[in-house]
């Protein structure tokens, strides 16, 4: 049986924020089941009392002193940006047409 | 061909420092190799030709006005398009950061101008880092110069091709699950994958951020733990840095060299040392455990029960970071913007941007991720993989109670045909599958040249305690001086 069906992966693109093409869907679908059946092995490990690792280093709240240090000017920071505008970064509308208006 | 593209780190510092050679005439050396071989071998992305020069001008300067120049003054690097580089394009081998030029320095890549070193340009790799040949570049592979119509290994096969084709004889790689090591193993070249928070990751655009880890490539075990040495080190700026010096490597790799292994116990991985392997790598480390005995090791078999976990768990962790990471690039704040006509939403313009911006392996791997963090599959999926790391770490921790270091082929075969297993995602996974058990542990592994199988460089792999890099380093150094550096046709 198959994992997961063209409609799920569909579902995981639009989650995923991407606008994929059906033939991407066709493709896709039969990739991820391949890729999502083989990694459903971890499964077969008897792991019920086992604390679950995030991380490799025991680190935590590492602060820094609070001080002010030379950061980006808005002129660097805005560089890449493919739209900017009164030193902030522009972005489509938001709000739909009806709301906006 | 130029004498200079041939030498060491070691000795072209030494050059430069004794004034036999200039920096500039090094680095005009390799941007002439550079220019005589890449559009064959396509290991750069971007040659920053005016910025090495005048990187090389201002160590002749130093010395020139008396100056100590440190061991690295005047080597010029080759740096993984992963990390950033002010004022320098960075794209990450993706459609998505294309023209990008940052207006900052990574910590790496500022430690490698405060050290003299001399920055060619930026290499090729998977987008993303994901992916094991740099066919999944979206500017097109890099070749293996062992043979042209080979994969180079990945993610980071433009480094370690630009080492094996003497364009460079430093690089910069990062290794997530075995992108330095692997491209390492299938060039002939030396990898080593620092222990994850001995090398800073600010400035590393991110993939997974508890497994990503910069680290050095070279063609000898000496230079890599000179660049090793050279770029790690805590770092204020990440805060999963170590705060704890260096181990010394570069004096592990001096003693390795001596070829003395007497009092070093090194366990066999029962698991990585049978099938699964192609014949003539398991061969070639077969004899290169027998030489590491004769130089004195006692070599012994140790199994890692769990490490067969290992892929199918990072291929749920990696993927899930992966997914959470990539939000970011959402065209607004740097790189590609699609759609943008004034009357799509955000969302719109924002889903068009990632679907023109990514390729098909991250597009996978985002999914992936997605599936696996979502609600109904979070606990079988990612919380499961989270737990098989916690084994898999007690596997090493266990292991290294009773020896020193571990020691498998650092990959199963050798450099495939380009487009072999491109076609298959899986398939190209499995290029990983001795590499990725280190990252989920956190330790440090090295990819050191052990022999050839069919005219084909072999790599055997290291794998020490987290933060007892210099282990690998002396165990590495000392092979390297039984079975020499691997040279390959002239291309």
């Amino acid at each position: 049986m198959a994992a997961i069906s063209r409609e799920e992966v569909a579902h995981l693109a639009r989650l995923s924020r991407l606008a994929v093409t059906e033939e991407e869907l066709d493709t896709f679908a039969g990739q991820l089941d391949v890729i999502l059946q083989a990694v459903a092995q971890v499964g077969e490990v008897a792991a019920a009392d086992i604390p679950p690792t995030s991380h490799s280093v025991p680190l935590t709240n590492v602060l820094r002193d609070d001080v002010v240090v030379p950061g980006l000017t808005p002129a660097e920071a805005l560089s890449g940006a493919p739209d900017a505008e009164e030193q902030r970064f522009r972005v489509p509308r938001i709000l739909d047409e009806d709301v906006a208006s | 061909m130029s004498d200079l593209t041939r030498l060491t780190a070691v000795e072209i510092a030494g050059l430069v420092a004794g004034g036999e050679t200039s920096a500039v005439e090094v680095t005009q050396a390799h941007l002439d190799r550079i220019a005589a071989v890449d559009d064959r071998v396509r290991a750069f992305l971007h040659v920053d030709t005016d910025g090495a020069l005048a990187a090389a001008r201002a160590v002749d300067e130093r010395r020139a006005a008396g100056e100590e120049l440190g061991p690295l003054a005047g080597v010029p690097v080759a740096v993984k398009d992963v990390l950033t580089t002010k004022g320098v394009p960075t794209t990450v081998g993706s459609k998505i950061l294309e023209g990008w030029r940052p207006p900052y320095d990574s910590t790496i890549v500022q430690r490698l101008r405060d050290a003299g070193t001399v920055m060619l340009g930026k290499t090729n790799m998977d987008e993303f880092a994901m992916g094991s040949s740099t066919e999944y570049s979206a500017y097109g592979a890099t070749h293996n110069p062992w043979d042209l119509d080979r994969i180079p290994g990945g993610s980071g096969g433009g480094s370690a091709a630009a080492l094996a084709a003497y364009e460079a004889p430093l690089a910069i790689g990062s290794d997530t699950g075995g992108s330095i090591r692997q491209p390492g193993a299938v060039t002939g070249t030396v990898g080593a994958k620092p222990t994850y928070g001995g090398t800073s990751r600010y400035g590393l655009v991110a993939f997974s951020s508890s497994l990503d880890t910069p680290g050095p490539c070279a063609r000898t075990v000496l230079d890599a733990a000179l660049l090793h040495q050279a770029i790690g080190g805590h770092d204020p700026r990440d805060s999963t840095s170590i705060p704890a010096p260096v181990p010394d490597v570069v004096a592990a790799a001096r003693l390795g060299a001596t070829g003395d292994l007497t009092g070093v116990k090194l366990g066999v991985v029962t698991e990585f040392s049978g099938e699964g392997a192609e014949p003539g790598v398991l061969a070639a480390f077969r004899e290169s455990v027998d030489t590491l005995a004769k130089l004195g090791a006692e070599i012994v078999e140790v199994s890692c029960p769990h490490f067969r976990y290992a892929l199918p768990a990072y291929y749920l962790i990696a993927p899930s970071e992966c997914s959470s990471n990539l939000a970011r690039f959402d065209g607004v704040r740097f790189g590609l913007r699609v759609g943008d006509d004034g009357n799509r939403s955000l969302e719109e313009v924002m889903q068009l941007t990632r679907e023109a911006g990514f390729g098909p392996e991250v597009k996978r791997r985002i999914m992936i991720g997605t599936y696996a963090l979502s609600s109904g599959y979070y606990d079988a999926y990612y919380g499961q993989a989270q737990k098989v790391r916690t084994l898999i770490t007690r596997d090493f921790t266990a292991a290294f109670e009773r020896v020193d270091a571990l020691i498998s082929p650092t990959t199963p075969f050798v450099a495939f045909p380009l487009g072999a297993r491109t076609s298959d995602p899986y398939q190209m996974y499995l290029a990983d599958l001795y590499t990725i058990p280190t990252n989920l542990y956190g330790g440090p592994g090295i990819s050191v040249p052990c022999g050839l199988s069919d005219g084909l460089p072999v790599g055997l792999q290291v794998m020490a305690p987290t933060m007892a890099d210099d282990r690998m380093y002396r165990v590495a150094a000392a092979l390297e001086s039984a079975v020499g550096t691997l040279t390959p046709p002239a291309l």
